[in-house]
């Protein structure tokens, strides 16, 4: 037994107010479905059922779209920027005052640290629309206006669909930046972690938004598949997998839909023998294990000198032995559980291939709970580039470590991949730092940290992890249009 | 293999990995996250008293001062006989007879301070004099400072000799059947950055450091939890390389309960827990001893006493 071992901490669920039952938010309300049906969210730490969740069906999903255009032809499309401004720093404060009841639901819900959701997701969820209503009234000097003087203009109706991995902050990215341009949003959340979205609805209650500005509608991948599909909306925000995205892309050919995709990734984390190595351990562990690897920008690949891989792998290893793995709501628990089983399945599917394939497989001892979804944190070491799990985006806890012995060979395999979300670069260079910046295909590039967010930089990816920006001036652009066309 | 010159030992500590400022503040504060509840805050708590120097280095320090602090690091809390005792009494040079006759029969050391304690401004003649001077009186551990102006202009050599010859007196001149303790103090608060705290860790633990501390106390910032990190991690590594184990004591600053956990903690996950004992660590404190007390009484009563339910000595 350790010396020193930490006595539970849980955080109170008191906070949290569970309706038994969900309908979905249309034009200000929440409604029973017409035709939709029902289904359940569990809490992937205990297998425990939340609530009962609404399926929108293809009534009720017409009935949002045209809740949002009317809102965005009636009361919102009149509001000036400031106004609208007024909205959203209404919501956000709203939402740092109700950010426990946020943090705790998202945590049952999606299976999450408590931690993480208390000092990451809530605060940046919060942090956008306050980012973004600040540029409600300032369009114009945004550096958005077309070439022959056009002011920029929403677009219409958006309908968003998001993933579950960061359910409010991705709420947050896809809502905060439409209402700011003066669109009108229909939004459809995960269906294993709808929860958050449907609180966000009340909030917008709370702040007396215009009916019909922001519908929540909730269901599974068919309900957004009906929404992509949706003759009535005029863009398409997605954040998810490749795949979906591919599928995005060929069913709004040939309309007049925009859309942005924010996909997978496969991102190298690449460390240089000149590293600050005890940093860069922290740097590879937050880049893979921050919440439970459910991160598109990941860094999943480990790309470390071969002269300091052993040291580097000795260190993370060490290191892996005092992340706390266990129930989310421990205060202590620094991975959580994974969100569903599917996800865990198809972990553990990539896994075994990666042993199969050759890898060698280490996994930091710890007991899992008997119920709910667990997957051990896990580094391959001894991967190559034709391997799977340097390959897939296996979206969980699993590091695949290679080698490389120059700069450019990092370079080459870094970028050998068919995604370009994100990067990490670890040297006390500063020049080599900006030369890799260069080099490397990927839409966000670290140095010398991972997985940093801030509603001011804008995020998103090259090649197969989609297009478009979000955050920053950048993600603005995405939301606005300067032609005659809406 | 040639001598050890000034220019090997530079290259070679100049050799070390870099520490990343914001890296390793965001890791110390990320430890100050956790949750100590219950009986881990109950057994971190006793773990904490038994580990203090309880420290006076005043200019103003008398005879009766340093036994009365005596009389508080024997009986530390009157009440409650279970409380544990502090590992040693921190005091000047001069002081070391007047503690050793007033810990007699105790197991509780007394580490003395000396080599010109705080600013080590003086001749290595008069560093050696003050050390024996507390040897003599008995001191179990001595405390000594380097030299930081030498440290600074990149005088590693005369830093490394100076920890040695002191190490020297300390095997060859304790009163006692056993060497005395040799903790280096580096004033992390004048070496200022995280990559001199990294250079002077493993320079002192060349020397012959048994253990390695941060601050006399008398300069701002004293201990803070970023430097101690980065000594943590240096005897760590030290214990890796060498098989040597080195003690750890962050000093001055600490102040209350909540502090030491956080503390404990960094222990716990950075050193391991074989550091976990006042064998490997040391708090250098005053007041922070009445505030565990505090907690200690709240916990077993359930309910707080408040500051004249604990002695001040």
């Amino acid at each position: 037994m350790a010396k020193f071992e930490y006595a539970p901490a849980p955080e109170s669920r008191a906070v949290v107010t569970l309706r038994p039952s969900y309908g979905l938010f249309i034009d200000g309300q929440f409604v029973e479905a017409t035709d939709g049906s029902t289904f359940k969210t569990i809490n992937p730490a205990s297998e425990e059922v939340l609530a009962e969740v609404t399926e929108a069906g293809e009534t009720d999903i017409d009935n949002a779209v045209r809740a949002a255009r009317k809102a965005f032809d009636g009361p919102w499309g009149r509001l000036s920027g400031a106004e609208r401004g007024k909205y959203l720093f209404r919501i956000a404060r709203i939402l740092q005052e109700r950010a426990r009841e946020f943090a705790v639901l998202e945590t049952l819900d999606n299976g999450k640290p408590i931690k993480e959701s208390r000092d990451v997701d809530i605060p940046l969820a919060a942090a956008h629309f306050f980012y973004h209503a600040g540029w409600a009234d300032k369009l114009e000097h945004a550096g958005l206006s077309g070439g022959g003087g056009q002011l920029p203009k929403p677009l219409g109706v958006v309908g968003q669909v998001i993933p579950w991995n960061f359910p409010l902050l991705m709420l947050s990215w896809k809502i905060a930046p439409a209402l700011a341009a003066g669109n009108t949003v229909v939004l459809k959340p995960s269906k294993t972690t709808p929860l958050s979205a449907l609180l966000f609805a009340e909030v917008c209650q709370q702040a007396d938004l215009p009916a019909g500005v922001v519908n929540i509608i909730t269901g599974t991948s068919r309900t957004g598949a009906y929404l992509i599909r949706h003759p009535g909306i005029d863009k398409i925000a997605f954040t998810g997998s490749t795949e979906v995205g591919k599928d995005i892309a060929r069913s709004i050919a040939g309309t007049r839909k925009r859309a942005t995709l924010e996909l997978g990734g496969k991102a190298a984390n690449i460390v240089f023998d000149d590293a600050a190595i005890d940093e860069a351990v922290e740097g590879i562990v937050n880049g893979i294990f921050f919440n439970q690897g459910h991160v598109c920008c990941a860094g999943s690949r480990l790309l470390v000198q071969e002269n300091v891989a052993d040291d580097v792998v000795m260190r993370l290893k060490r290191r892996l032995q005092t992340l706390r793995v266990g129930d989310p709501m421990d205060k202590n628990t620094d991975v959580g559980a994974i969100n569903s089983a599917a996800q865990l399945t198809r972990i553990r599917e990539l896994s075994d291939i990666g042993e199969a394939e050759g890898a060698t497989r280490w996994s930091a001892p710890c007991v899992l709970p008997d119920r709910g979804f667990w997957f051990a944190t896990t580094i391959f070491t001894g991967v190559s580039q034709s391997h799977r799990i340097a390959q897939e985006d296996v979206f969980g806890p699993v590091l695949s470590v290679l080698t490389f012995r120059t700069p450019q060979e990092a370079v080459a395999k870094a970028n050998n991949t068919p995604y370009g979300l994100s990067a990490g670069i670890w040297t006390e260079k500063g020049s080599r730092i900006l030369w890799m910046a260069d080099q490397l295909r990927a839409g966000v590039v670290w140095a010398n940290t991972f997985n940093r967010f801030d509603p001011t930089s804008p995020f998103g990816g090259y090649k197969e992890s989609g297009y478009g920006r979000e955050g920053g001036r950048h993600g603005l652009e995405g939301y606005v249009t300067t032609g005659a066309t809406r | 293999m040639g001598a050890l010159t000034n220019a090997s030992l530079t290259r070679w500590l100049h050799g070390l990995p870099g520490v990343d400022q914001v890296g390793a503040e965001a890791r110390a504060a990320g430890l100050g996250t956790r949750s100590i509840k219950t009986t881990s805050k109950a057994w971190a708590i006793d773990t904490a008293i038994s580990m203090i120097d309880l420290t006076t280095l005043e200019g103003a320090d008398t005879e009766r001062k340093v036994r009365s602090l005596c009389a508080k690091a024997m009986a530390t809390d009157p009440t409650d006989p279970t409380t544990p005792q502090v590992a040693a009494v921190c005091i000047y040079a001069d002081m070391a007879a007047v503690a050793v006759d007033a810990l007699k029969g105790s197991a509780i050391h007394v580490a003395a301070v000396t080599s010109a304690f705080p600013s080590g401004r003086a001749t290595m003649a008069v560093k050696l004099t003050d050390t024996r001077d507390a040897l003599r009186a008995g001191a179990h551990e001595i405390d000594m400072v380097i030299d930081r102006g030498a440290f600074l202009s990149g005088r590693y050599l005369q830093v490394f000799n100076e920890i040695a010859a002191i190490k020297g007196v300390c095997e060859l001149e304790s009163a006692r059947d056993t060497p005395a303790h040799l903790k280096v103090i580096f004033e992390t608060g004048e070496l200022v950055t995280y990559d001199n705290v990294r250079r002077a860790s493993w320079l002192a633990m060349l020397a012959g450091a048994d253990f390695i501390k941060t601050s006399t106390g008398k300069v701002s910032p004293a201990a803070t939890l970023p430097f101690t990190l980065i000594m943590l991690e240096a005897v760590r590594d030290w214990r890796v390389l060498t098989g040597t184990q080195v003690g750890v004591k962050p000093a001055g600053g600490i102040r209350t309960t909540k502090d030491a956990m956080k503390y404990l903690v960094m222990v716990n996950e950075v050193a391991g827990e074989d550091w976990l004992d006042p064998a490997w660590f040391r708090f250098g404190a005053s007041g922070l001893l009445n505030d565990l007390l505090l907690q200690r009484q709240k916990l077993a009563t359930g309910h707080y006493s408040g500051a004249d339910y604990v002695t001040i000595d």
